[in-house]
Protein backbone atom coordinates (compact mmCIF):
# COMPACT_ATOMS: atom_id res chain seq x y z
CA UNK A 1 0.00 0.00 0.00
CA UNK A 2 1.44 3.34 -0.91
CA UNK A 3 2.20 5.39 2.08
CA UNK A 4 0.21 8.73 2.04
CA UNK A 5 2.14 12.21 3.84
CA UNK A 6 0.37 13.65 6.17
CA UNK A 7 0.69 17.51 6.05
CA UNK A 8 3.09 17.33 8.91
CA UNK A 9 5.17 15.04 7.03
CA UNK A 10 5.04 16.72 4.17
CA UNK A 11 5.99 19.95 5.82
CA UNK A 12 9.01 18.39 7.32
CA UNK A 13 9.72 16.84 4.40
CA UNK A 14 9.70 20.50 2.68
CA UNK A 15 11.56 21.88 5.42
CA UNK A 16 14.71 18.93 4.81
CA UNK A 17 14.63 19.45 1.48
CA UNK A 18 14.42 22.99 0.92
CA UNK A 19 17.27 24.27 2.82
CA UNK A 20 19.77 21.61 1.46
CA UNK A 21 18.99 23.03 -2.10
CA UNK A 22 19.33 26.48 -1.09
CA UNK A 23 22.85 25.60 0.34
CA UNK A 24 23.78 23.78 -2.58
CA UNK A 25 22.83 26.78 -5.05
CA UNK A 26 24.60 29.48 -2.56
CA UNK A 27 27.60 27.23 -2.49
CA UNK A 28 27.92 27.11 -6.42
CA UNK A 29 27.57 31.11 -6.21
CA UNK A 30 29.97 31.47 -3.76
CA UNK A 31 32.45 28.79 -5.47
CA UNK A 32 32.34 30.93 -8.86
CA UNK A 33 32.36 33.89 -7.87
CA UNK A 34 34.65 33.48 -5.33
CA UNK A 35 36.93 31.25 -8.20
CA UNK A 36 36.53 34.11 -10.52
CA UNK A 37 38.38 36.77 -8.16
CA UNK A 38 41.15 34.52 -7.27
CA UNK A 39 41.75 33.88 -11.29
CA UNK A 40 41.52 37.88 -11.17
CA UNK A 41 44.23 38.05 -7.95
CA UNK A 42 46.28 35.20 -10.32
CA UNK A 43 46.60 37.69 -13.38
CA UNK A 44 47.85 40.21 -11.44
CA UNK A 45 50.06 37.86 -9.55
CA UNK A 46 51.52 37.00 -12.79
CA UNK A 47 51.56 39.99 -14.60
CA UNK A 48 53.91 41.75 -11.31
CA UNK A 49 56.03 38.61 -11.62
CA UNK A 50 56.50 39.40 -15.59
CA UNK A 51 57.64 42.87 -14.83
CA UNK A 52 59.98 41.42 -12.86
CA UNK A 53 59.25 41.62 -9.50
CA UNK A 54 59.59 38.60 -6.75
CA UNK A 55 57.30 36.30 -5.12
CA UNK A 56 56.82 38.49 -2.20
CA UNK A 57 56.65 41.94 -3.96
CA UNK A 58 54.19 40.55 -6.41
CA UNK A 59 52.24 38.78 -3.96
CA UNK A 60 52.40 41.82 -1.55
CA UNK A 61 50.85 44.17 -4.42
CA UNK A 62 48.46 41.52 -5.22
CA UNK A 63 46.91 42.27 -2.38
CA UNK A 64 47.58 45.91 -2.05
CA UNK A 65 45.53 46.15 -5.49
CA UNK A 66 42.54 43.93 -4.83
CA UNK A 67 42.11 45.85 -1.71
CA UNK A 68 42.13 49.30 -3.77
CA UNK A 69 39.55 47.53 -6.34
CA UNK A 70 37.17 46.20 -3.28
CA UNK A 71 37.22 49.74 -1.92
CA UNK A 72 36.68 50.92 -4.74
CA UNK A 73 33.37 48.99 -6.08
CA UNK A 74 32.04 49.21 -2.67
CA UNK A 75 31.95 53.09 -2.97
CA UNK A 76 30.61 52.97 -6.05
CA UNK A 77 28.02 50.62 -4.82
CA UNK A 78 28.72 48.12 -6.80
CA UNK A 79 30.15 45.59 -4.20
CA UNK A 80 26.95 45.23 -2.37
CA UNK A 81 25.37 44.04 -5.37
CA UNK A 82 27.76 41.63 -6.40
CA UNK A 83 27.32 40.30 -2.86
CA UNK A 84 23.90 39.79 -2.78
CA UNK A 85 24.46 37.30 -5.48
CA UNK A 86 27.81 35.65 -4.25
CA UNK A 87 27.40 35.24 -0.57
CA UNK A 88 30.46 34.34 1.15
CA UNK A 89 32.23 34.43 -2.94
CA UNK A 90 32.45 37.87 -2.31
CA UNK A 91 33.06 37.92 1.28
CA UNK A 92 35.61 35.50 2.28
CA UNK A 93 38.31 37.09 -0.57
CA UNK A 94 40.64 40.25 0.62
CA UNK A 95 38.31 42.35 -1.79
CA UNK A 96 35.62 41.34 0.77
CA UNK A 97 37.95 42.49 3.69
CA UNK A 98 38.41 46.17 1.97
CA UNK A 99 34.40 45.99 1.63
CA UNK A 100 33.86 45.10 5.18
CA UNK A 101 36.23 48.08 6.18
CA UNK A 102 34.62 50.93 3.80
CA UNK A 103 30.93 50.13 4.20
CA UNK A 104 30.66 50.62 7.98
CA UNK A 105 33.34 54.06 7.63
CA UNK A 106 31.33 55.03 4.65
CA UNK A 107 27.82 55.03 6.68
CA UNK A 108 29.04 56.56 9.35
CA UNK A 109 30.22 59.69 7.80
CA UNK A 110 27.70 61.78 8.62
CA UNK A 111 29.01 61.12 12.26
CA UNK A 112 32.00 62.98 11.57
CA UNK A 113 35.70 62.54 10.85
CA UNK A 114 36.65 61.20 14.11
CA UNK A 115 34.19 58.52 15.69
CA UNK A 116 32.17 58.20 12.71
CA UNK A 117 34.71 57.05 9.48
CA UNK A 118 37.96 56.75 11.72
CA UNK A 119 36.28 54.56 14.61
CA UNK A 120 33.61 52.71 12.36
CA UNK A 121 36.06 51.97 9.72
CA UNK A 122 37.28 49.20 12.62
CA UNK A 123 34.35 47.55 13.14
CA UNK A 124 34.92 44.54 11.20
CA UNK A 125 38.21 45.14 10.52
CA UNK A 126 39.57 45.96 14.10
CA UNK A 127 37.97 41.79 15.55
CA UNK A 128 39.97 40.64 12.24
CA UNK A 129 43.47 42.69 13.43
CA UNK A 130 43.35 41.73 17.20
CA UNK A 131 42.58 38.11 16.86
CA UNK A 132 45.10 37.71 13.66
CA UNK A 133 47.43 39.29 15.73
CA UNK A 134 46.57 37.18 18.83
CA UNK A 135 46.75 34.04 16.53
CA UNK A 136 50.01 35.23 15.59
CA UNK A 137 51.53 35.77 18.23
CA UNK A 138 50.44 32.31 19.72
CA UNK A 139 52.43 30.79 17.50
CA UNK A 140 55.17 32.87 17.62
CA UNK A 141 55.25 31.39 20.85
CA UNK A 142 55.50 28.17 19.99
CA UNK A 143 58.01 29.13 16.96
CA UNK A 144 59.86 30.36 19.79
CA UNK A 145 60.32 27.57 21.94
CA UNK A 146 61.01 25.05 19.06
CA UNK A 147 64.41 27.66 18.44
CA UNK A 148 65.13 26.80 21.85
CA UNK A 149 65.98 23.63 21.29
CA UNK B 1 46.61 25.66 -15.85
CA UNK B 2 47.72 28.13 -12.96
CA UNK B 3 44.06 29.76 -13.19
CA UNK B 4 42.73 26.67 -13.00
CA UNK B 5 44.27 25.74 -10.23
CA UNK B 6 43.53 29.35 -8.32
CA UNK B 7 40.05 28.88 -9.34
CA UNK B 8 39.71 25.79 -7.67
CA UNK B 9 41.14 26.01 -4.67
CA UNK B 10 39.89 29.38 -4.15
CA UNK B 11 36.46 28.93 -5.01
CA UNK B 12 36.40 26.17 -2.43
CA UNK B 13 37.93 28.11 0.29
CA UNK B 14 34.84 30.11 -0.76
CA UNK B 15 32.37 27.22 -0.44
CA UNK B 16 33.50 26.76 3.30
CA UNK B 17 32.92 29.79 4.44
CA UNK B 18 28.84 29.69 2.22
CA UNK B 19 28.41 26.63 4.71
CA UNK B 20 29.70 27.90 7.81
CA UNK B 21 26.97 31.26 6.56
CA UNK B 22 24.18 29.00 5.64
CA UNK B 23 24.78 26.05 8.38
CA UNK B 24 25.80 27.83 11.47
CA UNK B 25 24.60 31.18 10.64
CA UNK B 26 27.88 33.49 11.29
CA UNK B 27 27.59 36.50 10.53
CA UNK B 28 30.38 37.86 7.85
CA UNK B 29 32.39 39.35 10.15
CA UNK B 30 32.90 36.19 12.07
CA UNK B 31 33.54 34.12 9.14
CA UNK B 32 36.12 36.93 8.20
CA UNK B 33 37.86 36.51 11.91
CA UNK B 34 37.31 32.43 11.14
CA UNK B 35 39.02 32.30 8.65
CA UNK B 36 42.21 34.50 9.29
CA UNK B 37 42.52 32.78 12.19
CA UNK B 38 42.25 28.92 10.57
CA UNK B 39 45.11 30.57 8.11
CA UNK B 40 47.67 30.87 10.94
CA UNK B 41 46.64 27.31 12.48
CA UNK B 42 46.71 25.86 9.50
CA UNK B 43 50.47 27.83 8.40
CA UNK B 44 51.47 26.35 11.65
CA UNK B 45 51.23 22.88 11.47
CA UNK B 46 52.42 23.12 7.93
CA UNK B 47 50.00 22.72 5.67
CA UNK B 48 49.11 26.36 4.38
CA UNK B 49 52.42 26.68 2.69
CA UNK B 50 52.06 23.43 0.41
CA UNK B 51 48.63 24.93 -0.35
CA UNK B 52 49.95 28.60 -1.42
CA UNK B 53 52.17 26.72 -3.98
CA UNK B 54 50.03 24.96 -5.42
CA UNK B 55 46.97 26.74 -5.96
CA UNK B 56 48.76 30.49 -6.26
CA UNK B 57 46.11 33.44 -5.86
CA UNK B 58 43.70 30.67 -4.97
CA UNK B 59 45.84 30.31 -1.28
CA UNK B 60 46.52 33.84 -1.13
CA UNK B 61 43.45 36.10 -1.73
CA UNK B 62 41.01 34.40 0.58
CA UNK B 63 41.05 35.50 3.99
CA UNK B 64 42.86 32.56 5.27
CA UNK B 65 46.09 33.36 3.11
CA UNK B 66 46.10 36.98 5.49
CA UNK B 67 46.52 34.56 8.63
CA UNK B 68 48.79 32.50 6.40
CA UNK B 69 50.96 35.33 5.73
CA UNK B 70 50.49 36.41 9.83
CA UNK B 71 52.16 33.23 10.51
CA UNK B 72 55.02 33.21 8.23
CA UNK B 73 55.93 36.49 9.13
CA UNK B 74 56.00 35.65 12.84
CA UNK B 75 58.14 32.72 12.18
CA UNK B 76 60.77 34.87 10.24
CA UNK B 77 60.93 37.43 12.72
CA UNK B 78 61.66 34.69 15.85
CA UNK B 79 64.16 32.98 13.44
CA UNK B 80 65.79 36.40 13.02
CA UNK B 81 64.93 38.29 16.28
CA UNK B 82 64.35 36.13 19.01
CA UNK B 83 61.97 36.55 21.38
CA UNK B 84 61.21 40.22 19.88
CA UNK B 85 60.01 38.91 17.13
CA UNK B 86 57.07 37.36 18.84
CA UNK B 87 55.35 41.13 18.87
CA UNK B 88 56.86 42.13 15.83
CA UNK B 89 56.32 39.51 13.14
CA UNK B 90 52.61 39.27 12.50
CA UNK B 91 51.82 42.79 12.28
CA UNK B 92 55.05 43.46 10.06
CA UNK B 93 53.96 40.88 7.21
CA UNK B 94 50.25 42.23 7.37
CA UNK B 95 51.21 45.85 7.12
CA UNK B 96 50.83 46.37 3.36
CA UNK B 97 47.77 44.98 3.41
CA UNK B 98 46.65 46.77 6.68
CA UNK B 99 47.69 50.09 5.84
CA UNK B 100 46.05 49.46 1.96
CA UNK B 101 42.72 48.47 3.86
CA UNK B 102 42.78 51.56 6.39
CA UNK B 103 44.17 54.29 3.47
CA UNK B 104 41.74 53.02 0.50
CA UNK B 105 39.33 52.78 3.15
CA UNK B 106 39.53 56.21 4.31
CA UNK B 107 39.86 57.84 0.75
CA UNK B 108 36.51 56.17 -0.31
CA UNK B 109 34.93 57.26 2.44
CA UNK B 110 35.86 60.68 1.94
CA UNK B 111 35.29 60.92 -1.71
CA UNK B 112 31.89 58.55 -1.73
CA UNK B 113 28.57 58.89 -0.30
CA UNK B 114 26.75 56.42 0.96
CA UNK B 115 23.63 54.78 -0.51
CA UNK B 116 20.21 54.82 1.18
CA UNK B 117 19.62 51.00 2.25
CA UNK B 118 16.73 49.25 -0.43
Amino acid sequence: MKHEMTNKEYSDYVKKKTPNSKVFLNSLKAFISGGIICVIGQCILMLLKKCGFDEETSAGYTSIILIFLGALLTGLDIYPKLAKFAGAGTIVPITGFANSVVSPALEAKPEGMVLGVGAKIFTIAGPVILFGTLASWCAGIIYWIISLF
Amino acid sequence: MDFLKAFIIGGLICVVGQILIDKTKLTPARILVTFVVLGVFLQLIGLYAPLVDYAGAGATVPLTGFGYNLCKGVSKAVSEKGFMGIFTGGLTAAAAGISAALIFGFLVSIIFRSKPKK
